[in-house]
């Protein structure tokens, strides 16, 4: 059993994601430590790139602030070896293709388990291109997370049916970023992913109010919120840590209720 | 290859380049337009509506257009100009957009999205969205929308909206990926006219047929001309669209030198180019596997042209697969060389290029002197200058107003 499974154990999950290095890697640690203390069940550390087409302003502008403070695709290594020895909760990477494709598929993956990473999750990867990276990532053990959006449909099965780890479902069409309302019909989408795996579905985008954590957490398996915390994080800056804390204990609460 | 590899379909290849590195969300949209396009580009209909706008609204065939006084006065190879500067809205463009806005339309979609760096692209989308009735919006550099005014102008006089960009360098780069992100949101009724050779596959398939009319009429203009094939083809080179465009019917002609001129900026050793082959590496980027220019860590890197057409990190995949066969070479060309190959068409043969079209000049300037006299060659002149008027009296040192 993957170590991502854990996250998922008897309770639908508290996801949560933060951009390596936004502000700075050891701000990273801190306040991905601290998520872990509200009950967050596993956390997404992005690799921060130039050109995130599949984000919105909020996690844009946090890429650009943690490479302009210097981080590199190296440093975050580092913060999942260091997270690793403190916490035994899933930590997996969210990056774009090309970074992992200039450090050599075999060189990231090895890295990646040798640092204690559980999984990666490739926005711009989708199930075509996934032979990209699959072997590489099979050799190491890191669970390749798929995505499925709204327009997947007739895509559904084939995609789930070889899924690992868990896997993504996009709650709405467009960027990430939070949104008021979840209009897409989630409940047809987990049930056809139910029909072909035992693998946990969890969604994310859009997300960030108690409420919509309350009522996504009773159809999938886990909740995913990125922007909300990174809002927070550009909001606070190094002083972030207990906003997040108080943030993520409510959001966690809310799950399940 | 694996057996696991090989239970995975790869589409749109060119050698290694090419693919669908895109988010899932557009997934399903792009499935759906590799099955119309495969449809389409076979039916008689609607090839029969294409041809008759690019002949009577574009204004095709362009001429092959003799340079004599440049062929002399080089004193090498008779030298020709395939103008696409003639077509209407005064690029090659519009032959791709055509193409693209037809299609969408018959695939029911009733507004188009599409980047736009020097703003040719932009206006030939603009006026085909108004041809063809779909609503229209373009996304452009806010660097972009500042050097070329007259262009935005253009697009809102044609009854589209234009959005400036203000992520990233503010230049070509960030308006594509402020489309795609704009696509994301809205597929279902939007189509994305990609304008160069590049993003996800079908897209560097689809623009290459619509754009493979500049050689397919030129290799016959000049066959019928000069009873023989010219010794070279030179196109300049961002994303690639006029060059491939230029190149494709010439390919199987092993004797035709094809030669794709990007754009070096203030110099290749310099930080401030857009020299994709000449300085990028392997990468994967806008939806697909190319050259790039970027740094160690994989980081698209901010690139410099004073052509904001050519402006961009990146190539189109065949174009990358053609540069490793060694069927095409790519050569950098500066600003300086660029402004002087545009000053120095004006004077010899009367015609303003696009500042683009001038880094293939350049080039020509250096190779015609070195073939023989019995030999031709063929410049494609991707577009015309009046948009780079102003911005070549700003680089000679006068402010002229727009």
């Amino acid at each position: 059993m993957s170590n991502i499974n854990r996250a998922f154990k008897n309770k639908s999950a508290f996801i949560g994601f933060v951009t390596g290095g936004d502000p700075s890697i050891e701000k990273s640690e801190e306040f991905i430590l601290d998520m872990i203390r509200a009950g967050a069940d596993l956390v997404e550390i992005g690799i921060p790139f130039s050109d995130p087409i599949a984000e919105g302003p909020v996690i844009q502008e946090a890429n650009i602030r943690a490479l302009s403070a210097g981080a590199t695709v190296e440093k975050l290594f580092g913060l999942v070896k260091s997270l690793r020895a403190k916490t035994e909760v899933p930590l997996v990477f969210l990056t774009y293709l090309n970074p992992v494709f200039h450090y050599g598929y075999d060189a990231f993956f090895k890295r990646s388990r040798d640092a204690g990473l559980d999984g990666i999750i490739i926005p711009d990867l989708p199930f075509e291109e996934q032979a990209e990276v699959r072997e590489a990532a099979v050799k190491y053990g890191i669970d390749i997370i798929s995505l499925i959006a709204p327009t997947s449909r007739s895509r559904i099965q084939e995609i789930a049916k070889a899924a690992t780890g868990f896997i993504y479902l996009v709650s709405s069409m467009g960027v990430t970023g939070v949104r008021s309302e979840i209009r897409t019909d989630l409940d047809s989408i987990v049930t056809a992913v139910r029909d072909v795996t035992k693998v946990p579905a969890a969604v994310g985008f859009g997300i960030h109010t108690p409420a919509q954590a309350s009522q996504i957490g009773k159809i999938a398996d886990g909740v995913i919120v990125g922007s909300a915390i990174v809002k927070i994080i550009a909001e606070y800056g190094g002083d972030a840590g207990k906003y997040l804390y108080e943030y993520v204990k409510a959001m966690k609460a809310a799950i399940g209720q | 290859m694996s057996d696991l590899q090989g239970s995975f379909p790869r589409k749109g290849r060119f050698g290694d380049y090419g693919g669908q590195y895109i988010p899932e969300t557009l997934m399903n949209e792009i499935i759906n337009l590799e099955k119309a396009y495969n449809h389409y580009k076979d039916d008689p209909e609607f090839n029969a509506e294409l041809t008759d706008l690019l002949n009577n609204y574009a204004g095709r065939p362009s001429l092959l257009y003799y340079a004599e006084k440049m062929s002399a006065d080089l004193g090498g190879a008779k030298i020709y100009l395939k103008r696409e500067d003639l077509n209407h809205t005064g690029s090659h463009k519009i032959n791709n957009v055509l193409g693209q806005v037809l299609l969408a339309k018959k695939m029911g979609k009733t507004r188009i999205i599409a980047e736009t760096g020097a703003g040719q692209h932009g206006v030939a989308a603009a006026t085909a969205a108004a041809l063809l009735g779909l609503e229209c919006e373009i996304f452009m550099g806010k660097e972009d929308t500042e050097r070329q005014a007259l262009n935005v102008y253009r697009m809102e006089l044609l009854g589209a909206k234009v959005n400036a960009v203000i992520s990233g360098t503010q230049t070509l780069k960030d308006a594509v990926n402020e489309t795609m992100r704009e696509w994301v949101g809205r597929v279902s009724d939007t189509h994305y006219v990609l304008g160069s050779v590049m993003g996800p596959h079908p897209f560097p398939t689809i623009v290459r047929d619509f754009q493979s009319v500049i050689s397919r009429e030129a290799r016959e203009q000049i066959l019928k001309r000069e009873g023989k094939l010219p010794a070279a083809v030179i196109a300049c080179v961002g994303g690639g669209s006029n060059a491939i465009g230029m190149f494709y019917h010439f390919i199987p002609d092993k004797t035709v030198k094809l030669i794709g001129c990007e754009a070096a900026g203030l110099g290749v050793d310099t930080e401030k180019h857009a020299a994709t082959i000449a300085k990028g590496s392997v990468g994967i980027f806008h939806g697909m596997k190319s050259y790039f220019c970027q740094n160690d860590e994989g980081q698209i890197a901010p690139v410099y042209s004073i052509s904001a057409g050519l402006d961009y990190p990146g190539i189109g995949p065949e174009h990358a697969s053609l540069h490793d066969t060694g069927r095409a070479q790519y050569v950098p060309v500066s600003d300086e060389e660029a402004v002087s190959a545009f000053e120095y068409l004006a004077r010899s043969e009367g015609i303003i290029c696009a500042i683009e079209s001038a880094h293939a000049v350049a080039h020509a300037r250096i190779l015609a002197p070195k073939i023989g006299n019995d030999e031709n060659i063929i410049i494609c002149l991707s577009g015309r200058g009046d948009k780079d008027v102003a911005a070549i009296a700003r680089y000679r040192g006068s402010n002229i107003n727009e």
